[in-house]
């Protein structure tokens, strides 16, 4: 183990900026992707029921 | 056109391996499937992701000459593989949709172009990250980084390109002669660290040599590779679903998708 303490784990020897600025970013764009996939799904869906609902049957 | 010749589905001789082989590229077979199959890559990533990051934060030791700023490889790495093979993929793609005039195939190119995006950026900003401590600068206008800028405009104007073409059979055209000629950027950021003298340092793993680094170091990266891969495939299939729901909106058999509001 490289670690002695959370401590030592958090400061990262120093590089504690860019290598969690590295994994921070990539948790953050994970994040924002999956929101938007399911926005996307919740958009099209709302589209669909809206097109499908349309009395006269007329879909655009 | 050979469709007004022959019968949909092409020469009937063979009809009957065609049509399985071409069963799960029409989008009412493949949405179902893309559905029931994306958990499965998902909880695969997430997986490999806690193994990669164990290996790569508890069993990886310190690098001798770069300290703890090395541990940015687990991320940097897997990320511009995936920039680079994700291109590859959906030029493909596109391609065959241009050739075959195949409607999944161009759904699948748009499907995986923001995921493309996504690593591509990641893997210049965690370069800049890296860039910073070891060379002393945050950028330079190396060959390798200027070609993986130029990866990441290609994936924006391949986006903005389809988002800017109302009818979505012509977009994925256009989309597709841009990926195509786009792809000649591929070779051109792997070999560049060969081709020209770069800031940037060689391959880190080759197939032909003996690995340079800890085999603990090369675990680690090689379980985060398969976790980006794994993750970029369970986003692609989920995107894929919304693209079919967009475009396949007056499709009968959409209907028995249709879900009740939350």
């Amino acid at each position: 183990m490289t670690w002695g303490s959370l401590n030592d784990f958090l400061v990262m020897g120093g590089y504690a900026l860019y290598v969690w600025g590295s994994y921070g970013m990539a948790a953050v764009l994970a994040v924002a992707e999956i929101m938007a996939l399911r926005a996307r799904r919740r958009r099209a869906m709302d589209e669909l029921r809206r097109a499908r609902s349309a009395p006269d049957g007329s879909m655009r | 056109m050979l469709n007004s010749i022959h019968p949909p589905g092409g020469d009937p001789a063979n009809a009957g391996a065609r049509s399985s082989w071409f069963k799960y590229a029409s989008p009412q077979t493949f949405y179902p499937l893309a559905g029931s199959l994306a958990p499965w890559f998902a909880w695969a990533a997430a997986i490999l992701m806690l193994g990669g990051l164990y290996v790569g934060f508890f069993v990886a030791p310190t690098d001798q000459q770069q300290g703890e700023s090395y541990r940015i490889i687990f991320i940097h790495v897997p990320a511009a593989w995936m920039s680079m093979f994700l291109y590859v993929v959906m030029a493909f793609w596109a391609g065959i949709g241009l050739a075959f005039n195949t409607r999944l195939s161009g759904m699948m190119a748009s499907a995986i172009a923001p995921t493309g995006a996504l690593f591509t950026f990641l893997a210049l900003w965690t370069g800049s990250l890296w860039g910073k401590p070891t060379w002393g600068t945050w950028w330079v206008w190396d060959a390798r980084l200027t070609s993986e800028l130029i990866l990441l405009f290609l994936y924006f104007g391949f986006i903005a390109l389809q988002a800017a073409i109302d009818d979505p059979r012509r977009a994925d055209r256009a989309g597709a002669v841009l990926a195509l000629v786009g792809v000649v950027n591929i070779p051109i950021i792997y070999f560049s660290v060969q081709w020209w003298n770069t800031l940037h340092q060689g391959a880190s793993v080759s197939l032909t040599r003996a690995p340079t680094m800890a085999a603990t170091m090369l675990t680690g990266m090689l379980l985060m590779a398969l976790a980006f891969w794994m993750y970029s495939i369970a986003a692609t299939l989920l995107r894929v679903r919304s693209v079919i729901l967009e475009r396949e909106r007056r499709a009968d058999w959409i209907g028995q998708y249709v879900e009740r509001p939350a």
